[in-house]
């Protein structure tokens, strides 16, 4: 390289250098960390990514006069990999939220990074409440959903029809366990009991063991404290041995992709509690169509989820005038969300969004109108009934 | 007392024969391997993905060209068959002399790519194929209600282990295959296209897959990471009955499926990892499995 070649490169990156840290300030950045490619993609993955860039695309692009950006990185629901990147961005990337979080083992990996850098996570796709109690934090932005508002949802509403004896098939992780714990609580304090659980190692193929040990316990209703394909291989093992004759099934946690996955005929008229359905107004309808015009499916309550965090996120952004953290997350709290998924809702001090949540009936085929229709909303449940009450240890608007 | 142990009688033969079914499943899967292995030495690691195409086929068949499940119980084995034998001429052919390691890596890799078209194509959610209406409903015995569908797979996996059996062990054509990986070169001297049976061998074995994932369809979720899940389970079925025996793999395959079964009965969260202590427990008794050949 010659001396002059030399000069001139050290001259352009002298440049470059320069311009990257005259932007960084003040200058918003976005993160989706998210399954890219694994058993949840479908439900908070290159759809989160959508929803969040539509979010800033309807925002205008640009906040505090700069252009907000957006990158995404695949969590490949690792923790070890996704804290990893989740460090990466934040130190020398400018990242300044990291949004998305699916799986609540990589969500707690990844707000351990951000409580410590003093960065917002705004989690849309991860179920335990602990995010909001015993690891709550003043950066954690809980969105979408929680463990407590599926069971208050599901639980509480048949345990008041009268289906008092429970069993549970359990997906043997953290998350499994949480959703059985809270949903045994509620059965309890609504005078039910459970006289039985089992817990299925994640990936369980066949069901049909779990489901005889489920008959034979004698209970009202069958719980699935699972998710994504274990839920569907869990219903169809119960349809086909002859369970759903005899008990009602309950599926704890959800999607409308596994709605989707599941055979109308096995699955239509059990009851579920979802954050969000696609079709449960013209609002709800107009943005979906948008969504789907991109995406190519419907939303998730998580896709919807991250649109409305990220629009609230940057909102209060354009108010406080800087996206210092704090500053912000301060903004985000004395506002009130409100806009097609955040209905009635709260931001409360210790992050936890609460919103109104839906008690939804599957559909048999004969009552769909396409293949997209696949919910019918029983009730609308206030979002105060359904989330757990604020501890005063973690209400950091004090 | 007599009451209590009645009832346990009663689960546990409910357990029993849900672990033949799944056995029975997990032999038809476990032959498969062991014919591609014993007789040809190539460790296939496609073979759970093959098993995941074989129930997307069958699913999409349905869909786009009103295929019926018992159209698609013949036609998606032999499409499934033809796919494994362009693998096989193409891909694997080329590294034939080399170490096994190679067959395994290539397949190792075919399967993630395979893995990942679907999930690219059809997402992770996965799919429902309905049950065919002629195995719909079931029969109550005294101590469970058995699925009509869930025999239908039982008798299947029995006719078809049994004829696979037959052929390879009892027949000239079998005859022909053993001797072909006894001794190729002189197999060849006698005129026989030795290249050809490996062909045909290969996908024979492959087609397997292909029906297993049809037999599946109805019952479990259609994924594209159902191959994956159900693949390591399946190579410790076929090392456990002795890699390369095709006795080994099928009686191994009921086995494994009954101790499965009661282990979900009995200690629930080991029923993923029971089969593996089997594994190590035979291995270390006697490495070459239980129905191997000494090497």
């Amino acid at each position: 390289m010659t001396l002059k070649k030399q000069i001139l490169t050290a001259a352009i990156a002298g440049t470059l250098a320069s311009a990257a840290m005259a932007t960084t300030d003040g200058k918003v950045k976005i993160g989706v960390l998210a399954d890219m490619s694994g058993t949840y993609a479908d439900i908070c993955g290159p759809g989160c990514v959508v929803a969040t860039q539509m979010a800033i695309d309807d925002f205008g692009g640009k906040v505090l006069n700069k252009p907000i950006e957006l990158i995404s990185a695949d969590s490949q629901l690792k923790p070890d990999i996704a804290s990893a990147i989740a460090r990466r961005w934040v130190e020398s990337e400018d990242v300044d939220t990291i949004g998305g979080l699916v799986s609540s083992a990589v969500t707690g990996a990844v707000t351990q990074v951000t409580n410590n850098s003093k960065n917002i996570a705004l989690i849309t796709g991860s179920a335990s409440n602990g995010f909001t109690t015993k690891a709550c934090s003043p950066y954690i932005a809980h969105w979408t959903y929680n463990v407590v508002a599926l069971a208050n949802g599901t639980v509480k509403t048949m345990v008041g029809e009268g289906k008092k004896k429970w069993f549970f098939i359990t997906a043997d992780y953290a998350f499994g366990h949480a959703l059985e714990t809270v949903s045994s609580n509620v059965i309890k304090a609504n005078g039910g009991e459970v006289v039985g659980s089992v817990r299925a190692p994640l990936g369980t193929t066949d069901f049909s063991s779990y489901v005889l040990q489920a008959q034979a316990s004698g209970a009202d209703v069958v719980a699935l404290a699972n998710a994504g394909n274990d839920t569907v291989n869990a219903l169809n093992a119960a349809t086909e041995f002859g369970l759903t004759e005899s008990m009602d099934i309950a599926g704890l946690l959800v999607f409308s992709q596994n709605t989707k996955a599941m055979d109308g005929n096995v699955a239509g008229g059990m009851k579920l509690t979802t954050g969000f359905y696609w079709d449960l107004n013209d609002e709800t309808r107009a943005w979906s169509k948008r969504f789907k015009e991109k995406h190519g499916e419907i939303p998730s309550m998580a896709h919807a989820g991250a649109y409305s965090a990220t629009m609230h996120y940057l909102n209060a952004v354009q108010k406080a005038g800087t996206d210092d953290a704090d500053v912000v997350m301060k903004q985000m709290k004395t506002t009130k969300p409100n806009d097609f998924f955040a209905v009635n809702a709260e931001f409360r001090g210790d992050g936890r969004m609460v919103h109104d949540m839906l008690l939804v009936q599957i559909k048999k085929p004969a009552e769909r109108k396409d293949e997209d229709d696949i919910y019918k909303v029983l009730k609308v449940i206030p979002g105060s009934e359904a989330y757990n009450p604020m501890l005063d240890e973690c209400n950091f608007s004090r | 007392m007599s009451g209590l142990l009645d009832i346990n009688f009663f689960a546990l033969s409910g357990q029993l024969l849900v672990g033949l079914i799944n056995g029975s499943f997990y032999a038809l899967l476990s032959l498969g391997l062991a014919i591609i292995f014993g007789l040809l030495r190539i460790i296939n690691f496609a073979q759970g993905a093959l098993y995941m195409v074989g129930a997307f086929a069958a699913l999409l068949g349905l869909k786009y060209l009103s295929l019926s499940y018992w159209q698609a119980l013949i036609f998606v084995p032999i499409m499934v068959g033809i796919f494994g034998m362009l693998i096989q001429v193409f891909l694997i052919r080329p590294i034939a002399n080399q170490d096994h390691l190679y067959s395994l890596l290539l397949t190792f890799g075919l399967a993630l790519m395979l893995q990942g078209i679907f999930t690219h194509l059809f997402g992770s959610s996965g799919l429902s194929y309905p049950t065919p209406e002629a195995l719909k409903g079931g029969t109550r015995l005294p101590f469970m209600y058995l699925p009509n569908y869930r025999a239908w797979i039982i008798a299947v996996s029995v006719v078809v282990c049994g004829l696979t059996w037959w052929a390879i062990e009892k027949t000239k054509l079998g005859a022909y295959l053993r001797a072909g990986t006894e001794n190729p070169q002189l197999l060849q001297a006698f005129g026989v296209n030795v290249p050809l049976i490996i062909t045909l061998t290969f996908g024979f074995g492959v087609a397997l897959a292909g029906l297993a994932g049809v037999l599946a369809a109805p019952v479990y979720s259609v994924s594209p990471d159902m191959g994956s899940n159900i693949l390591i389970v399946v190579f410790a079925i076929v090392v456990i009955g002795g890699m390369g025996s095709i006795g080994g793999a099928i009686i191994t395959g009921l086995a494994m499926g009954v101790i499965e079964g009661l282990t979900k009965y009995f200690y629930p969260q080991a029923s993923s990892t029971v089969i593996f202590v089997v594994m190590v427990i035979v291995l270390m008794i006697k490495p070459s499995g239980l129905f191997g050949k000494e090497a």
